[in-house]
């Protein structure tokens, strides 16, 4: 093994005693384990377990209401994430922190531009530039915008970043969320030769599967706590990890059952807009979940919000349970009880200063209101308190900012939401993304629960099992078009991969 | 972050020191620097000088209602200080014209409204910045209130145009009285209906509130509406305690106003806001302000001062969030 050049190169990890409190919350108590250079530690656990809390003290976000942090010999607390860059440490969180309006060279070096008497050297800049992507992604134009980069490429320019400073720990927040399996395979790649080169690497995913393909050691949490680590990967099967995360067998998460379904509840015909190549035409039956499976700029999410009357659609048609349906705004689609839980949840799902109780009722308070603005007391906590109940929505109160839910629990708080609303058909985009396995079954529940009850449900998701796990029938797409149609029984991974990768042109 | 603590009892939670805090902290402030002043100060304490304290609220107490709104949605309002002038001056021309006191208040608040109306749809419908918005129609306003008034100012003759801003009811004058009802309603409006919970809705998360079904547009344009209304309102007040319509007048307001809010806590990015805020924010500055007038500290240095602390304020904000 070929160790690094740094001082703190072989040098060790170690948490000890972390707890942190947070008003009302006791987001981590007392986590104490080690990880060893050379190694990719995975920190696997449900959302809101604390993983991300744990990596915002490792990058000096936080600070650890009691406990410490140790790298080799010294002991450790960061104050601030200066001093935890400083101390050899890189956090890639899941939000990259890059401008996306300069340029990559620019954003590997802010901070620290070459410069002489404030005028930048550009030839250096980009020689430097060009210098740390090397191996790690050649095909990057220091001089390209960091807005014209693929979400991998920015994760990249994030890692060169990182390495740029000689960071000795890296941590990776979910780094494969919104990647395409290449992008994905070259990370895997990079990972290794950073765990090769001797590094500290912590690695927080959901996916298993990437855990057991690169991580050398696991390290479990639950509500805050640890709860063990393995040091050993190759005595670990996958169902004894999940029940440790869990308590709970991995195969009835997605608990599908057999529907009757009902006549065309939504009918789509030759719909274009912005994103879609190609007019798209598909119906989607009463109790019939419709999984919409694709690459990453496939058009889903697109078509999703033309349905969701988000955006405006060029042509085509609509029909609602064979009345034509016009969508100029969202409002149109709420009012017509087509709903939309958007993909991104923290910028077009939750208001996140306001009450949990706020977030759910705001969309349904109009029609329970006197006279359409004053607000019913009553029905507020009710509504609030039965969703709550039913979704089973972690929280102190009603009354917590929504802010300081878990990404599970902040998914629930929408869904009920719209639950408030009388629906007719129910749009998810990425509804499980950056959420724990057992918050995942409870949401699929949810979806099967409300596909029996006659509503209509278009997923879409690009984890291949969710699709699978969940659909009566998957509908493809690629590049702007439907490229393909498949029943839940015809449908397998190898054939719907098949489907979504873009055929050569040309 | 974790909420394990799923068997708390709904309803009864453990005092939060941090909460209670936040939400009151400045209200508990303005009464101290109340208490201060009653001690340090002779006279301050006065029948006089509470009563002249009372009116140096009323302007921005009740303007600054209505910017809790504009605030609270993330954006604000430039123009309120030249509305307020030229709402004066409408009123005096128009009862100089015609001599009836109702069309003459009517004309100020619909001078006023629609303001505030174009303000909202260029906003909302046309997507321009509100600080361009309304930095273009406080200067064009601003310009109609001199040329109305013909660049002086408009005596008002009629005696019952004064009872806004010099009647007494109870022993409490009029504008007072107007400002505790501004207070009251539109505390009440931003947490019991759903024009005000949409209002924190869409400055909290523009985006989230549009696909939650908020008509975005519209709560927008009556929240610009709405002060411009007010923001007349306070103009007529103010003309009727002078006697007549200024065009000179209030310029600058538009700062103490938004100063008063952000001091009170008020949140300059949106989704944060409450009247205690605004009351809070209204009380520390007027007492202050009137504190250095009984003291004689002059002017120049009152400016510094005031600036001083809306500083002061917002950098405890910020380190108190942290």
């Amino acid at each position: 093994m070929e160790l690094n050049a740094l001082t703190d190169a072989g040098a060790c990890l170690r948490f000890s005693a972390i707890g942190k409190q947070f008003p009302g919350v006791q987001a981590l108590a007392n986590i104490s384990f080690v990880a060893h250079p050379g190694q990719v530690h995975a920190l696997m656990g449900e959302n809101g377990a604390g993983k991300s809390t744990l990596l915002k003290i490792l990058g000096g976000a936080f600070q650890p209401s009691s406990g410490h942090l140790q790298i080799g010999e010294q002991e450790l607390t960061f104050k601030s994430t200066a001093e935890s860059i400083a101390s050899g440490v890189a956090v890639i969180h899941q939000e990259l922190h890059l401008v996306p309006e300069m340029t990559v060279a620019e954003n590997l070096f802010l901070g620290h531009l070459p410069a002489r008497f404030g005028l930048i050297n550009r030839r250096l800049l980009r020689q430097q530039a060009l210098e740390l992507l090397k191996g790690l992604a050649d095909e990057i134009d220091p001089q390209e915008k960091v807005a014209r980069l693929s979400l991998g490429q920015r994760q990249l320019v994030e890692i060169a970043k990182a390495l740029s400073r000689g960071a000795h720990v890296i941590a990776f927040d979910e780094p494969t969320s919104s990647l395409s399996a290449r992008e994905i395979d070259r990370l895997m790649t990079i990972i290794t030769r950073l765990r090769d080169e001797g590094k500290v690497v912590l690695y927080v995913s959901h996916r298993m599967e990437e855990v057991f393909r690169i991580c050398d050691a696991v390290t479990v949490f639950k509500d805050g706590r640890y709860v063990r680590t393995f040091e050993q990967m190759s005595d670990l099967s996958h169902d004894q990890l999940v029940t440790c995360m869990v308590g709970r067998d991995i195969q009835d998460i997605y608990d599908y059952r057999p529907r009757e379904h009902g006549e065309v509840a939504l009918k789509v015909e030759g719909l274009l807009g912005p994103g879609l190549r190609e007019p798209v035409s598909f119906e989607v039956r009463k109790g019939e979940i419709l999984g919409l499976f694709g690459l990453v700029g496939a058009g889903r999410t697109e078509l999703l919000r033309l349905l969701g009357g988000l955006t405006r659609c060029s042509a085509g048609r609509l029909e609602l349970q064979g009345t034509e349906l016009k969508l100029q705004s969202p409002r149109d689609a709420i009012g017509a009880g087509v709903l939309l839980c958007p993909e991104d949840r923290k910028k077009e799902g939750i208001i996140p200063l306001a009450s949990v109780a706020e977030n759910i009722n705001i969309s349904a308070r109009g029609t329970h209101s006197t006279l359409g603005f004053l607000l019913r007391g009553k029905w507020e906590r009710a509504n609030a308190d039965k969703q709550i109940k039913a979704l089973k929505v972690k929280t102190p109160g009603a009354s917590q900012k929504i802010m300081y839910l878990s990404g599970g629990n902040q998914q629930k708080a929408i869904l009920g939401r719209w639950l408030s609303m009388p629906m007719k058909v129910l749009l998810l985009d990425e509804p499980t993304r950056g959420i724990d396995i057992g918050a995942k079954a409870e949401i699929y529940q949810i979806i099967h629960t409300l596909a029996a009850s006659g509503i209509a449900v278009i997923v879409v998701s690009s984890d291949l099992m969710e699709v699978l796990g969940i659909s009566d029938r998957i509908l493809v797409l690629c590049e702007g078009a439907v490229c393909g149609e498949l029943p839940r029984d015809r449908a397998n991974e190898s054939n719907l991969l098949q489907m979504a990768l873009p055929r050569q042109r040309g | 972050m974790t909420i394990q603590n799923t068997s708390l009892p709904p309803g009864r939670k453990p005092l939060d020191m941090r909460r209670f805090l936040d939400d009151w902290v400045m209200l508990l402030a303005a009464l101290a620097i109340f208490l201060l002043c009653t001690l340090l100060i002779d006279n301050f304490l006065s029948p006089l000088n509470m009563r002249g304290l009372g009116l140096a609220i009323s302007t921005t107490g009740i303007a600054a209602c209505t910017m809790l709104y504009c605030l609270a949605s993330g954006h604000f309002d430039l123009s309120v200080g030249s509305v307020i002038a030229c709402s004066g001056v409408v009123a005096a021309v128009v009862m100089r014209d015609t001599d009836s006191v109702f069309l003459g208040v009517s004309a100020a608040l619909g001078m006023g409204l629609l303001v505030g109306l174009i303000n909202g749809i260029v906003i909302a419908k046309l997507r321009v910045n509100a600080l361009i918005t309304t930095l273009a129609t406080m200067q064009i306003v601003r310009g109609l209130a001199y040329i109305f008034a013909n660049g002086k100012a408009v005596g008002v003759s009629q005696e019952s145009f004064f009872v806004f801003g010099n009647g007494q009811l109870f022993g409490v004058p009029v504008p007072i009285l107007i400002t505790i009802v501004c207070f009251l309603f539109f505390g009440w409006l931003l947490n019991y209906t759903t024009y005000g919970r949409n209002t924190m809705a869409i400055g909290g998360n523009p985006e989230a509130a549009l696909l939650a079904g908020v008509n975005v547009d519209r709560t927008k344009i009556i929240i610009f509406a709405v002060h411009g209304l007010i923001g007349a309102l306070a103009g007529v007040i103010l003309a009727s305690r002078m006697t007549s319509g200024q065009p000179m007048i209030g310029q600058g307001f538009e700062l103490t106003v938004i100063s008063a809010c952000v001091l009170g806590g008020v949140s300059l990015s949106g989704g944060v806001g409450m009247i205690r805020h605004v009351i809070a924010g209204v009380l520390i500055l007027a007492i202050i302000e009137n504190a250095m007038n009984l003291k004689n500290i002059d002017t120049f240095y009152q400016y510094v001062i005031r600036g001083s602390i809306l500083l002061l304020a917002v950098v405890i904000d910020r380190l108190k969030q942290r």
